[in-house]
């Protein structure tokens, strides 16, 4: 199968079946992960700049091994800041970075659409690590490998996403990738973290955990920051986890086989009690490990076919 | 210095006038209107086919000029207008420095007069600088040239000093123009709040936002009996409020901007900032809402809220991006859309870009009665023509529009008598 | 265009080709220590798959055989249309290995080299030897096969295929020509 995508800008670009080939495609080079040698020549002679604009260290080194693993030459760029700051624009620095001819750019930044207005600025391919709060891709396909390897399908699975809705990219990303592999999304969490409409992007809506994880089969915690404490949005970080965390036999609620994923780094105690954590259900580690045969599959079929240069 | 326009199709909505007449002009002024005006030794200008209206007025601008002649000035912003066939604009006071002062005032007065190719009346600041916390000296800028006072651009967030400003401008007899928007609601937002902005991941913009405090000055208005004017209504609930406002004898007036009777949210898809703007563009049901304030008469002007902004301010990542667009020279065809879409007739869309706003700014514009002031619009209303944003006469690009056919345009534009446009 | 084609084998070709081969390779590695067979995704698996099969009915022992997919290795990322990533199932040491490298078809040789590239990667085999169905010659790279069924001469635009039924077991050999 041919991969048409030059970008990875998020999952509602890409179809079913580009979806589908993706996880294929990591299947086939997580056996690499499990090597002595854990290298293949794939992308040799590729380079793979890695522009973090929020700190990320999970994700960040998640592509860096991705790259290596494949042999592409991996840079990391750190920025801080939003570009206002820095008093150089993003698309300066965008520039600067192609005239040294990278392949692509694997970039996180706290704007929404930053990576999309990269894309559109630059020649080479843009994978987009997470965009302020529109999308995550990889972490997205990464979870769907993660349930389709525990569940060997994710059609006709009931996901339940708990957590801070609104400002959550993961969230987004893992709605439209589930729901075009065929499962059922269901959301939870307090009225002041669901965003309006969040419905239309293909998932139910509740407002109290039980509700939600209710015969689930994967039922997926998203991180609360703690900054969001003494904010509008939430009294206590104590309340929350009472209401909204996963503890206790709550997951008794869910199917008796059903896991527990959650895209890290957890609050121990807060949106997942530390049994939960630590128990046989949970998948978090997985995920983690998935996520960098997940990244090579990206990588691989953003560089291959004849997307990029015309000679190479 | 005489000038006759013949045989076109005389628009002036100010004296119910639509039908084929010649008009003279002479030394600036309008000196008759008739069928079949002997030329003598007048210059003839044929409009068989064109319509002929008031030069338009667009009561809410920012010609950025003093202070940010980077992104436009009262030259470029006067030619825009020109272009657009607009010669009276009302332009708002957060310049820098702000107009809060008569040297400022005199300033625009002077360099339009002087250079401009558009009438210019100046909006005054409510506040001392736009910071909400002392009042203008609005007698003094009112008798140096202010039409009406605003502090655009930001809400006056104090109620007692949003009261005070209007009893205080009322003394004078000109309105407040408001820029209703809670900030504390706008929460940093930077696009209407709805489903697009939940799919965009873009923190967005509740209609509360406005609704809120559109129905406090209202409230006020009705307090003090003082005149107010609602710039830019965006939203459906803001529409209801003026309307049950109206019926019920306060003394409030409205406009409304093309874009928010043309786009929608929807627009925001892409992230490009050209489509960012404040208020933000809304949802369907606003922008329906919207057109039929107009269509009804709750909505008394059109208006640009032309707002020009350099590209190193927009062409950065959205949420960073400067709010506002530029919209002189594509009023007129999005006006006119409207006619042909069948939400106005041709003479109530002249009336809203002439007698309308005029009469809320209290300018002896927007009519072609005879004696008044020769601004005269020459519209050639079936051209299709692009927009191309680098054509555009404003000092600054960021249209919304770039790229789209527009049916319609000014062929010349007439200021006192002198063409100051022509294509 | 019409296509000609031309059966090169039928399936008691084949078997023939195969028994053959099984026997050359034992004889060569003296028995079946340390021997295995690593079959080059996807024909070449089928292949070794059924030389396993030969070699058990000769020795009575089952040789380890491993699938190796060489996408990973090749060297025209940039002009393929496709770019699906077969999985390589080795679930052996291959250190000290006498390994048996295993294709249809043996053509410019830049398969081979990116198997064995593959290979070395998992791990230091004592020798790699190469086992091909058909070589129809036209070789880019310095690569002999070992056991060969058939030497084909072919021109460069001719096609070779080799036909598998539903067991994946090789049925035949054609020629197509154009």
């Amino acid at each position: 199968m041919s991969f048409n995508p030059k970008h990875i800008l998020g999952i509602k670009d890409l179809s079913t079946d580009e979806i589908n080939f993706i996880l294929d495609t990591a299947d086939s080079f997580k056996e690499i992960n499990t090597r002595q040698i854990k290298k293949v020549p794939t992308l040799r002679g590729k380079t793979v700049v890695n522009l973090f604009y929020e700190a990320s260290t999970r994700t960040r080194t998640s592509f860096e091994i991705a790259g290596k693993r494949l042999s592409a030459d991996t840079v990391n760029i750190s920025a801080s800041g939003s570009s206002v700051a820095k008093g150089e624009t993003l698309e300066d620095t965008a520039k600067n970075i192609q005239a040294m001819h990278p392949d692509i750019i694997v970039m996180r930044h706290g704007a929404s659409g930053a990576c999309q207005y990269l894309a559109e600025r630059l020649d080479c391919s843009v994978i987009n690590a997470g965009d302020g709060m529109h999308e995550h891709p990889s972490q997205a396909l990464l979870d769907a490998f993660t349930i389709r390897q525990h569940k060997g399908s994710i059609e006709g699975l009931t996901v339940a996403i708990v957590g801070d809705i609104t400002h959550s990219r993961v969230v987004r990303s893992d709605i439209y990738c589930l729901s075009k592999l065929g499962a059922k999304v269901r959301l939870a969490g307090p009225g002041t973290m669901l965003p309006p409409g969040i419905e239309k992007l293909g998932c139910e809506v509740f407002n109290n955990l039980e509700d939600a994880i209710r015969d689930a089969d994967v039922v997926m915690m998203l991180r609360i920051q703690r900054e969001r404490q003494g904010t509008p949005l939430i009294p206590s970080v104590r309340e929350y986890a009472r209401f909204f965390g996963l503890n206790g036999n709550k997951m008794d609620l869910a199917k008796k086989d059903a896991i527990v994923m959650h895209p890290g780094p957890i609050n121990r105690g807060v949106e997942l009690g530390t049994a939960i954590a630590d128990g046989p259900q949970n998948v978090i580690l997985n995920q983690v490990e998935n996520g960098v045969a997940v990244r090579m599959a990206l990588l691989y079929l953003v560089a291959g076919g004849e997307k990029l240069q015309e000679d190479c | 210095m005489k000038i006759l326009i013949k045989s076109g199709r005389v628009v002036d909505p100010a004296n119910k006038l639509d039908k084929k007449l010649d008009i003279l002009v002479v030394d600036g002024k309008i000196a008759e209107l008739a069928a079949n005006i002997d030329p003598g030794n007048a210059e003839v200008i044929n409009a068989a086919g064109l319509i002929v209206t008031p030069g338009l007025v667009d009561m809410h601008t920012h010609l950025r000029d003093p202070g940010y002649e980077y992104k436009e000035d009262i030259i470029s912003g006067t030619r825009a207008a020109a272009a657009g066939g607009v010669t009276s604009l009302a332009c708002m006071p957060n310049t820098s420095p702000v107009n809060d002062s008569l040297a400022v005032t005199q300033y625009i007065i002077t360099k339009a007069k002087e250079q401009g190719s558009a009438n210019v009346f100046p909006i005054g600041s409510i506040t001392k600088g736009m910071n909400g916390e002392l009042l203008a000296e609005m007698g003094e800028l009112k008798e140096g040239g202010c039409v009406g006072f605003s502090d655009d651009g930001l809400p006056v967030i104090n109620g007692e000093m949003m009261r005070r400003g209007l009893e205080y401008a009322n003394t004078f007899g000109v309105p407040i123009f408001t820029h209703a928007e809670d900030l504390s609601l706008v929460a940093g937002g930077s696009m209407n709040e709805g489903s697009v902005s939940t799919e965009l991941g873009l923190k967005g913009i509740p209609w509360v936002a406005e609704d809120a405090v559109t129905a406090r000055d209202i409230m006020l208005a009705e307090l003090t009996g003082a005149h107010l004017h609602v710039c830019h209504v965006s939203t459906k609930g803001s529409v209801e409020l003026v309307r049950h406002a109206k019926a019920r004898g306060v003394r409030v007036t409205c406009e409304a901007t093309p874009h928010h009777f043309m786009l929608t949210d929807e627009a925001v898809r892409g992230y490009n900032a050209n489509f960012k703007m404040n208020p933000p563009l809304r949802t369907q049901e606003d922008v329906d809402a919207v057109r039929a304030g107009l269509a009804d008469g709750t909505i008394d002007a059109i208006a640009t809220d032309h707002a020009p902004h350099h590209i190193d301010e927009k062409n950065v990542e959205f949420a960073i991006a400067m709010n506002g667009v530029v919209g002189l020279e594509t009023l007129l065809p999005l006006t006119l859309k409207l006619v042909a879409e069948k939400v106005l007739d041709l003479s109530k869309a002249i009336a809203l870009l002439t007698c309308q706003p005029a009469e809320i700014l209290g300018i002896d514009r927007g009519t072609l009665a005879v004696g008044a002031v020769a601004d005269i619009t020459l519209i050639n209303p079936n051209k299709e023509w692009t927009v191309e944003a680098d054509k555009l006469h404003s000092k600054s690009k960021n249209t919304s529009f770039d790229g789209q056919t527009m049916r319609g345009y000014a062929v010349r534009t007439i200021l006192a008598g002198k063409t100051v446009f022509e294509r | 265009m019409a296509t000609e084609t031309i059966e090169i084998l039928d399936t008691d070709g084949v078997n023939r080709a195969l028994t053959r081969i099984a026997h050359e390779i034992l004889e060569h590695n003296k028995g079946v220590e340390d021997l295995v067979l690593i079959g080059i995704r996807t024909g070449g698996a089928y292949l070794a798959s059924q030389l396993q099969q030969v070699i058990s009915a000769i020795e009575g022992v089952k040789v380890p055989l491993g699938i190796i997919d060489v996408t990973m290795y090749r060297d025209d990322l940039c002009s393929r249309s496709d770019l699906a990533v077969g999985q390589t199932d080795i679930p052996f040491r291959l250190r000290d290995q006498k390994i048996v490298l295993v294709d249809d078809v043996l053509f410019t040789g830049r398969t081979i080299r990116a198997a064995m590239g593959a290979v070395m990667d998992l791990g230091r085999p004592q020798n790699i030897q190469l086992a091909i169905l058909i070589d129809r010659g036209h070789r880019e790279l310095p690569i002999r096969p070992d056991y060969i069924g058939r030497n084909l001469p072919t021109a460069r635009n001719e096609q070779i295929k080799v036909d598998f039924d539903d067991l994946n077991t090789a049925q035949a050999v054609h020629l197509l020509r154009n």
